[in-house]
């Protein structure tokens, strides 16, 4: 029965969220529910590693990035774009491959240290080689349009909410849980923790490509280093944890509450302002709301229903 | 070639103090509170511009300033202790790491937001009269400022070192790094030798603000790019050695000078890919014990 209502809700929301580009023509509506859902999808893959095993990975945007400019340059090339975000989300992962073994060899401090460097050295290396803007040929600027961005991008978001969700109730879940709970007591009962952070890992920087992959189509112009700015990760960290880290509901939650406070602040705060606002609130939820708005939302539910629905 | 080489030496060992003395900072926390601050770069920011303004509103002499800035940036950083990690500095290891990684990402946010609106996006550069001067040795041009920041730095650094190894405060610090329950079974107070070590750690980032903004320039974005600096000469040097921070920080700074000449814009890449070496094969850093 519970199962079935889940299906029907998200169906739902599915449903009502195929239907927005039919009844507004809004272009600010149609970009905000894009960025929302390229953030959904950006901030679900950072959880599968970050928040369902646990590793602090600090380079996300390295991935972001490398899916990016790979499958904008495949696209632009005249390979389909199905398969250009494929490939490039691909290219993430096997870099991610690459790196992957060294990587986890480091563990806690000198894991996020190296990550954070390593996209660095990706972001520094790629702003030397292509300092110059990418911009849409004209023949696809003229006919520019939102809608298949967002159709693209709602896709994408569920495909990857569907993946975390499935793996979240699958043994490799478990596995990867168990090492975020305490890795050697994981390796101890027999969970190959290696593979099992490589898996993760390697699941998660695809995701993150195909995120790449949706803002390369997206945007007109496009500055290559920017695709490799810190700030993809700390957008991404700073949702799943004010979302609710570790969770399914966490990052979408979260990517809504981001777009929707950015583009308000962003209205009446002079600048850059919100980020200040974000930067008080994220450090708010980490001293007195260690699981996020999701945790918020079900405290406030079980006081309104006198605690009737605990479980 | 011998005389450019020299003096990309010489220029080299200016940078490299600096690096040396930002991350000093840095690795005390590190290696005290087992605490990794992102925002210690926003502290170098924060005591830049702080030298800026009382140069440019007062006319005090940045080299007068030195110590009002590491006063105040001292003050700051208890602050920053007591509101926001006194609290996550209780945890258990890793959870302590992670929350206070957490944190310094607010910070990195918020700092940055807060400079604009104080001291505008332009580059800001503190320019005493003196500030161009330079005395040639050999054909190597010895440039006033950037020298009396190697001295400045080498007179904190040594200061620090003192600190640690002659007074009982130190011996708290030591006790409290090798084994926080220990030392408070011992009657040490833990929590208020976080305090001074956090406080310090700013004070000293915010010294080595004054000292960019004088041999080179301060942004309200700038923090990042120290951070990273700072993080790669800590696993350089091994986390919780003072002498070593500092010394690994002239060798960055060297390697990175004379690479400049031979790769261009590539350095920097350079110098974060020995890093990664240096992090897989020799995780305790050069100067660390195994």
């Amino acid at each position: 029965m519970d199962r079935w209502k889940q299906i029907l809700i998200t169906g739902g929301i599915l449903a009502l969220l195929a239907l927005v580009p039919l009844t507004t023509t809004r272009t600010d509506l149609l970009t905000w529910f894009t960025f929302t859902l390229l953030y959904i999808t950006l901030s679900q893959s950072w959880n599968i590693i970050g928040g369902y095993t646990g590793q602090q990975n600090l380079g996300h945007a390295a991935f972001f990035g490398l899916g990016a400019l790979s499958s904008r340059y495949l696209w632009l090339s005249g390979i389909p774009l199905p398969i250009a975000f494929l490939l490039g989300a691909l290219v993430a992962a096997f870099f991610a491959l690459v790196i992957g073994f060294p990587a986890f060899r480091l563990r806690g401090i000198y894991f996020v240290i190296g990550t954070l460097v390593l996209a660095e050295i990706l972001r520094i290396v790629v702003d030397t080689l292509l300092p110059r803007a990418l911009v849409l040929p004209s023949k696809l600027l003229s006919t520019y349009s939102l809608v298949p961005r967002y159709y693209i991008s709602l896709g994408i978001a569920f495909l990857t909410v569907a993946a975390v969700y499935a793996i979240s109730r699958s043994r490799l879940g478990l596995g990867l849980m168990s090492i975020r709970e305490n890795e050697d007591a994981a390796e101890t009962l027999g969970v190959n923790t290696q593979i099992h952070k490589l898996v993760a890992f390697l699941i998660s920087t695809f995701f993150a490509g195909l995120a790449g992959g949706i803002y390369a189509y997206y945007s007109s112009a496009v500055q290559p280093g920017y695709l490799f700015q810190p700030v993809w990760t700390f957008d991404a960290v700073i949702i799943v944890f004010v979302g609710g880290v570790g969770t399914i509901l966490g990052p979408i939650i979260g990517s809504v509450f981001f777009v929707l406070l950015q583009r308000l602040l962003s209205l009446y705060l002079p600048g850059g302002m919100h980020l200040a606002v974000f930067g008080v609130l994220f450090i708010i939820v980490v001293l007195f709301l260690p699981g996020g708005l999701i945790e918020l939302m079900s405290k406030l539910r079980n006081r309104i229903l006198g605690g009737s629905r605990l479980n | 070639m011998t005389e450019l080489l020299a003096q990309t030496f010489v220029n080299g060992i200016n940078i490299g103090a600096l690096y040396g003395l930002i991350t000093v900072g840095l690795s005390l926390t590190l290696g005290v509170m087992k605490i990794l601050n992102i925002a210690h770069g926003e502290f170098l920011m924060v005591g830049g511009y702080f030298a800026f303004w009382l140069f440019k509103l007062f006319n005090i002499d940045p080299f007068l300033s030195l110590p009002l800035v590491a006063i105040a940036l001292f003050l700051l950083g208890g602050l920053f202790y007591r509101i926001l990690l006194a609290g996550v500095a209780r945890f258990h290891e890793e959870v302590k790491l992670k929350n206070s990684l957490l944190i310094g990402f607010g910070l990195f946010l918020i700092f940055p937001q807060i400079a604009i609106t104080l001291w505008t996006a332009d580059e800001r550069a503190i320019t005493p009269a003196y500030s161009g001067g330079s005395l040639p040795i050999l054909n190597v041009r010895v440039a006033y400022v950037p020298f009396a920041g190697v001295i400045v730095a080498i007179v904190v650094i040594l200061f620090l070192h003192l600190l640690l190894k002659k007074t009982y405060f130190g011996k708290a610090v030591r006790g409290t790094s090798e084994n926080w329950k220990a030392a408070k079974l011992m009657g040490i107070n833990v929590d208020r030798t976080y305090l001074i070590t956090f406080a310090l750690g700013v004070a000293m980032a915010g010294l080595a603000g004054v000292l960019v903004g004088l041999t080179q320039s301060i942004t309200p974005d700038v923090g990042m790019s120290w951070t990273l600096k700072a993080l790669i000469v800590v696993v350089l040097a091994g986390i919780g050695s003072v002498g070593g921070a500092f010394f690994a920080g002239l060798i960055l700074g060297v390697v990175e000078s004379v690479g400049a000449i031979f790769m261009g814009p590539y350095t920097v890449a350079l110098g974060l890919l020995i890093f990664l070496l240096i992090l897989m094969f020799r995780p305790q850093g050069l100067f660390g014990k195994s």
